[in-house]
């Protein structure tokens, strides 16, 4: 692309697999997060081209770059911005969504705490393009330093003008600020980050009719996006929509940002061409392989609320109008191959787990997340998450019976599908899929001798010698 | 319960930034008061209430909820260690138990709504956190505000000389 070479700070170059667009300047020698250093690359270029822009024109290139949103759902961002009822006359909010809570996710972080102006000036074009005049960044509490940091972008961004009243002349005016979370997984759900930033307990609200684009933010009309895809927007500008979108698949366009962690050499975090490298290649070349001696046996591909894909196993999928039959390891990394073998791109945090790990163990671990952070808004997620990691806490303790991996099924599939939130899919979604692909193991765990104690209120009762 | 004037000062500056509903400000008065007096006091509640011109119960109810608000006095050094899975993977429970051994630190009362844990001397405390968006480098913990990365878990005293 005749781009001038970068340097990158010794041990972290990215792979020569690698396509830095978003994570252009992260680990980059001499780089660091001032408006100045931004500036002499080029920074807010794109803003000043967006602002000679007609706002139905940048949706319009967002729309014909295909960019698909990387917090978790892949939703098609254009789209998204075109919900907002076209008659609407109540304020327009943009909000960015820096909560980065999906177990195995950690690239937002990079963003914020590194490259803080392309956020800003990702969320500056975006906002112009949706009509917002006011927008959040919703941060996770645990990013302390990174709201300092984004703060201090902010203020560097309106002292150069490029917020505030009138920005750089256009008569756009453009308010940015930050907002700390508090430790609540279930903020990172749009309509929970929501009712969070009014100020209240973060519970989901019931799409239809709450979608945000329409009854948001003080029920008006909100466009939510991930830390990554409002840093995609600004590329979206520099390149143009149809040049973005020959990055990448059709219909899976672009680059992402892939996290690697567990069981292999080097964990780490790599963007790439959507779909550019299958899941072997992730494992073998990017992150150098396993561990010495080790066998693959599962991976999460896509935080931890995606299904489990195990070692082994085939997938039918379409390759243009072929249908063929692949093995997990040739899996191309994309949101509808991932789709078509039963799992999701979701986060794109990739969760390694070799033959070192006991399933039971790993599945308890999940469990014991989702039972924490469930809202308890709704009756079967509440409970369910709850009742699946006491049932997974039996297992890893030795005191489940066989009858209990069959309990512990139907208990997840109860969850699903009758939820206020998709929480309800991410916690059962793991027990399911692990059920389905690891029945000998978890089954192998467990004693028949355990069987026949029933536990219930009475006999808990009776035990306590309370009846 | 005093509150310095440079502290309101900088709550009454942050409440600005919700102009269309100061109730949005909950979250970010309760960080600045927690900073300040290290836990949400009963009265840090009522105050918060006063300042925002709600019943004090729309407060309370966000003080208990999130997992980021503590209701009680914790260490001069607060100790985060992620629990999930790919720290866990990478040592995070060791982690947790070396750190408790070195720090003397009792958990075993802790529980779902009192998960956190205060030596006796009371300079440190420790919780579990969940993840902590950095699992390629586990098992990560944070102090106070610091964050650390790869912390050994046969390492803590060490590393606990940093906060002294
Ligand atoms: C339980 C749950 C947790 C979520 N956590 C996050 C998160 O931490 N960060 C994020 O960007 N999106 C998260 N999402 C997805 C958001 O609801 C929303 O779809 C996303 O922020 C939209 O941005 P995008 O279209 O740019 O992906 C979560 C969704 C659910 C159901
Ligand atoms: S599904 Fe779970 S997290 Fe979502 S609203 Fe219901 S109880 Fe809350
Ligand atoms: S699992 Fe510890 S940071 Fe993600």
């Amino acid at each position: 692309m005749g781009k001038k070479k970068i340097k990158y700070i010794e041990g972290k170059e990215p792979h020569e697999r690698e396509y830095r667009l978003v994570f252009k300047n992260v680990d980059r020698e001499g780089w660091d997060p001032s408006i100045e250093t931004f500036l002499k690359e080029d920074g807010y270029k794109q803003l000043k081209k967006a602002l000679k822009m007609k706002p139905a024109e940048i949706t319009e290139e967002v729309k014909k770059s295909g960019l698909r949103g990387r917090g978790g759902a892949g939703f098609p961002t254009g789209v998204k911005w075109g919900f907002i009822p076209p008659n609407n006359e109540k304020p327009v909010y943009l909000i960015c969504n820096a909560d980065e809570s999906e177990p195995g996710t950690f690239k937002d972080r990079y963003i914020i705490h590194q490259d803080p102006h392309q956020l800003v000036e990702g969320m500056i074009i975006s906002c112009f393009a949706v009509g917002a005049n006011t927008a959040y960044i919703y941060i996770r509490e645990e990013f302390p330093e990174g709201a300092e940091i984004l703060e201090q972008a902010i203020a560097e961004a309106h002292d150069h003008g490029f917020l505030g009243d009138n920005i750089l002349d256009s008569g756009f005016d453009l308010q940015i600020y930050v907002h700390r979370g508090a430790g609540a997984y279930i903020c990172g759900e749009e309509t929970g980050l929501i009712e969070s930033l009014e100020g209240k307990r973060p519970y989901p609200r019931i799409k239809p009719p709450y979608f945000p684009a329409a009854l948001g933010l003080y029920m008006c009309p909100t466009i939510v996006n991930n830390v990554e895809s409002l840093c995609d927007v600004k590329h979206i500008m520099e390149m143009g929509g149809d040049e973005y979108a020959k990055l990448g698949k059709p219909r899976n366009t672009g680059t992402r940002i892939l996290c690697v962690s567990g069981d292999v050499q080097e964990p780490g975090y790599f963007e790439v061409e959507v779909g550019s490298v299958t899941m072997g290649e992730v494992i073998n070349d990017l992150c150098g392989g396993l561990k010495k001696g080790r066998k693959l046996k599962a991976v999460i591909p896509g935080g931890s609320s995606a299904k489990v894909l195990r070692a082994g196993e085939t997938y039918k999928i379409k390759q243009g109008d072929e249908d063929v039959e692949i093995g997990l390891e040739d899996i191309p990394m994309d949101f509808d191959t991932l789709a078509a073998c039963g799992s999701m791109a979701g986060s794109g945090g990739v969760i390694v787990i070799d033959d070192s790990r006991p399933i039971e163990w790993v599945l308890n671990n999940i469990n014991t997340f989702y039972a924490h952070e469930s809202c308890g808004q709704c009756t079967p997620c509440r409970e369910g998450s709850l009742w699946m990691k006491k049932v997974t806490d039996r297992v890893v303790n030795g005191q489940a019976s066989p009858d209990d991996i069959d309990t512990l099924y139907s208990v997840a599939k109860n969850i699903d599908g009758r939820t206020i939130c998709a929480f309800g899919e991410a916690c059962s979604w793991p027990t399911e899929s692990f059920i389905e692909k690891f029945k000998d193991e978890l089954v192998a765990a467990t004693n028949p001798d355990n069987s026949g104690e029933l536990v219930s209120p009475e006999s808990e009762l009776a035990a306590a010698g309370l009846k | 319960m005093d509150v310095p004037a440079e502290l309101e000062k900088e709550i009454d500056e942050r409440i600005t930034h919700y102009p269309v509903s100061k109730r949005s400000a909950v979250l970010p008065v309760l960080h600045a008061l927690q900073h300040h007096f290290r836990y949400i006091t009963e009265e840090a509640v009522e105050w918060t209430a006063n300042k925002l011109e709600l019943e004090p119960i729309k407060v309370l109810e966000v003080v208990t909820f999130y997992p980021g608000f503590r209701q009680k006095a914790p260490g001069k050094y607060h100790i985060r260690v992620c629990r999930t899975l790919s720290c866990a993977m990478a040592g995070s429970y060791e982690l947790m138990e070396s750190l408790c051994k070195e720090t003397g630190i009792d958990r075993s009362e802790t529980s779902h709504h009192d998960p956190i844990a205060v030596s006796k001397d009371g300079k440190y405390s420790i919780e579990f956190a969940e993840c902590l968006a950095s699992c390629g480098t586990g098992p990560v913990c944070m102090v106070n505000d610091d964050f650390h990365e790869a912390v050994d878990p046969a390492k803590t005293a060490a590393f606990l000389e940093n906060y002294k």
